[in-house]
């Protein structure tokens, strides 16, 4: 069947089972767009600028583990992608950028709307094509779903210069890839597994650190079984979250800067730790050097090149994390750690870092609590980057799998709404909250023009306490409170609000939170609420960039209105 | 990280972008790189990239992981540890004038180099050998004065009849990693 390059790529993508595409056209993906209204299974979302396409796309890609697809014309279309596609690289998401680019014969001429964004790509994307003709459209469309979502997922970005979308060619969609260079290991070494069975079957304190390899692998039931069966606490790292309840008896919520002290102590103490699709990060392992002093490490990842790039571990394992769990699950035997469990226990008691402390003031640790006290915990989060990403990390439970969405690696301030809009879109039966501060929500405001548009009903609470909140935590801490450029005057929320044509409320005291979060689920579309907080709240604990993992800031000791939820470890 | 000068071999896909992939990587990833030499391999569509990385900058595991990453690279592997062939091209333009020319020459002779081109007032040379052995003579010819001076950087198989690199579809191309 002959049809021109622009009904190839629609096609390919309907093939795909694509049904929703972020974009924004422009002169070089005219022909693109001209031909969309013929594949009505397409649903064209306008964002109100390519960044809200990317985030949106990386957004819809990690709430539904399907590939995110955005649109954008050549030029500064295409670079505006770059921080998103950047967000989805460094978080594994499996985004697909189609940029137009100049025609064939104005390539490397500097022509108008002329970049390499190919070129500019290279470092951000899993792999990325300059296509230069119309018959290999279908055959690289294939390659590109299958890279983007298979091994360890990665933004694939395509560019097609505005020529090839008129050129025509006979159309045949490929039924499977052929690339000798991608074969992802996805079953684990036998012996390695054998021998990491063992080192769990002996351990005296073991302990799990568990990342987003789980949540991309669905491996829950795999995770928890391997808690159950060997008594494991669990911890995880902040994209970790959600992989495994937090309700949960094992469950010791999240490691790292800001992570919990107990968490920190437990892998400081640990006499083995079980890394499972997680990859030492510097702002989960604080200072490298001496991390887990006791403990020998299994680390269980999909991507090889993880093994042994920031820590030496004792056994490595390269496989997809459900695999290597099943076959692992196999070779453990049931076993209790109750003194150990318990002497965590206590280190929770001793350190309650989720405690929110007295006082009339509105907290937005308290605003955290009250969203998920009304959600039932059922929602799903989706933050900006800094202090309100932290207090939603600390202060929501997550229960559910996959309920937090976090732009962790980049650390993408701006990522919230967008990323917000394409996860509800993704999940249109899931109450999605966008979790902002107010530096963050400017960055990205536009885009509620497109949850208005296309009634993509967000929630959307901002933490407003007029500064950028952690950069100014920063500067108290470690600047002696010089607030250089942090202070930050931002608009009427409201009345920007209803500039764009949807409903806010503006709450200042605890008395009103629960009644405006139960407003918001309430309505029907997307709903604003601009909490005004306390405005130098700090995020605690704090480990100190350098410093071990144990060496923890932790809140000034007041007194507590909230403390950390109370278990009951006697029927382990 | 070990104080050897690592050779690894990579059989990649003859496309465009190919080498910036793999000139990026390095760069972004602060790996430092002796030598690159690129070139087609026995396969049609596919080319031999030889990449001498010093072990004691570099962190050699990271680099063979991080390139076997890359799309369109098939195949990488170390064979440092292997009992190899390598060698190197230079060519060496040095200074000359009647009175040189005789010894220049008697020197290109001891190292089997060979004269490619004389001018009135320089000798162009041709050397192949091992890094050390171009090294040397780079060295003796230096007292005469180097005009110019371009090296292929190594490149190098495993002897005997087995390669590091099968041919597509023989191998297992990158499960090798598959630890």
């Amino acid at each position: 069947m002959r049809m021109n390059g622009a009904q190839m790529l629609c096609q390919s993508l309907v093939n795909e089972g694509v049904e929703v595409v972020f974009g924004y056209p422009g002169g070089a993906i005219l022909p693109l767009y001209d031909v969309l209204p013929q594949y009505p299974q397409l649903r064209h979302i306008l964002v109100r600028h390519e960044q809200g396409a990317a985030h949106a796309a990386d957004g819809y890609a990690r709430a539904t583990g399907k590939a995110g697809i955005c649109f954008a014309t050549s030029g500064p279309g295409a670079c505006n992608l770059v921080t998103g596609i950047a967000s989805a690289h460094l978080d594994s998401s499996p985004v697909i950028a189609i940029t137009a680019q100049v025609a064939r014969h104005f390539i490397g001429k500097d022509a108008f709307q002329e970049i390499d964004i190919t070129g500019i790509t290279v470092p951000i994307t899993k792999h990325n094509y300059l296509l230069t003709r119309a018959e290999d459209i279908a055959n690289v469309l294939k390659e590109a779903f299958h890279i983007a979502t298979t091994g360890r997922p990665g933004p694939v970005l395509i560019d097609i210069p505005r020529d090839v979308f008129t050129d025509e060619a006979a159309f045949a969609y490929p039924a499977r890839v052929n690339l000798a260079g991608y074969c992802p290991t996805v079953q684990g070494h036998p012996l390695q597994i054998k021998k990491a069975a063992r080192l769990i079957n002996e351990a005296k304190r073991p302990a799990i650190i568990a990342g987003r390899g789980v949540i991309v692998s669905e491996a829950y039931e795999e995770l928890k079984e391997l808690a159950e069966k060997a008594q494991v606490p669990v911890i995880t790292t902040l994209l970790g979250i959600s992989c495994f309840p937090e309700n949960h008896v094992l469950s010791f919520n999240m490691l790292g800067m800001h992570g919990m002290a107990y968490a920190n102590l437990a892998v400081d103490a640990a006499d083995l730790i079980i890394a499972i699709g997680m990859r030492f990060d510097d702002r989960a392992t604080a200072r490298v050097s001496g991390f887990a002093p006791h403990a020998q490490i299994i680390h269980i990842d999909i991507d090889p090149a993880e093994i042994g790039k920031n820590l030496k571990v004792s056994v490595p394992i390269v496989g997809d994390v459900k695999n290597v769990l099943r076959s692992l699950n196999k070779q453990i035997e049931s076993r209790t750690h109750i003194d150990w469990i318990q002497q965590i226990e206590q280190w929770r008691h001793e350190h309650p870092s989720t405690a929110i402390r007295e006082t009339e003031e509105l907290l937005p640790q308290y605003v955290i609590r009250k969203i998920h006290e009304v959600t039932a915990g059922r929602a799903i989060i989706v933050t900006g980057v800094g202090q309100n990403q932290m207090w939603s990390a600390q202060h929501y439970w997550y229960d559910k799998p996959n309920s937090l969405i976090s732009s962790g690696g980049l650390g993408t301030m701006g990522f919230e709404l967008p990323a917000a809009i394409g996860a509800k879109v993704g999940l249109p039966d899931d109450c999605v909250w966008c979790i902002a501060g107010d530096g963050g929500f400017q960055m990205t405001v536009q885009e509620l023009a497109t949850a208005i548009q296309d009634d993509i009903a967000v929630k959307i609470a901002i933490l407003n306490n007029g500064y950028l909140g952690m950069v100014r935590q920063w500067q108290e801490l470690f600047y002696d409170r010089r607030y250089v450029a942090t202070p930050l005057s931002g608009p009427d929320f409201i009345k920007l609000a209803e500039a764009y044509g949807l409903p806010a409320l503006r709450v200042r005291s605890k008395a009103e939170v629960i009644p405006a979060i139960q407003k918001a689920m309430d309505h029907q579309g997307p709903f604003l609420i601009d909490f005004v907080v306390e405005p130098e709240e700090n995020v605690y604990p704090m480990v100190v960039p350098g410093a071990a993992i144990t060496e923890i800031i932790e809140a000034p000791g007041e007194k507590v209105e909230f403390g950390s939820k109370p278990r009951n470890i006697s029927n382990l | 990280m070990s104080a050897i000068k690592h050779t690894i071999v990579a059989l990649v896909e003859d496309r465009p972008g190919v080498l910036n992939r793999v000139a990026s990587l390095f760069r972004r990833r602060g790996f430092n790189i002796e030598s690159l030499a690129v070139g087609h391999s026995e396969i049609p569509g596919f080319s031999r990239m030889i990449i001498v990385v010093d072990g004691a900058t570099t962190a050699v595991e990271q680099v063979r992981k991080q390139l076997d990453k890359l799309i369109e690279v098939i195949k990488v592997t170390d064979i440092s540890e292997d009992n190899i062939v390598a060698r190197e091209l230079a060519l060496i333009k040095v200074e000359s004038s009647p009175s040189t020319r005789s010894e220049i020459m008697q020197i290109t002779d001891i190292f089997r180099a060979s004269i490619l081109d004389v001018a009135p007032d320089s000798i162009v040379i041709e050397v192949t050998g091992d890094d050390d052995k171009v090294s040397s003579l780079v060295e003796l010819l230096r007292g005469f004065g180097i005009i110019e001076l371009a090296r292929t950087g190594r490149i190098a198989m495993v002897r005997g009849t087995i390669g590091p690199l099968r041919k597509q579809g023989q191998g297992q191309s990158k499960r090798r990693s598959g630890r």
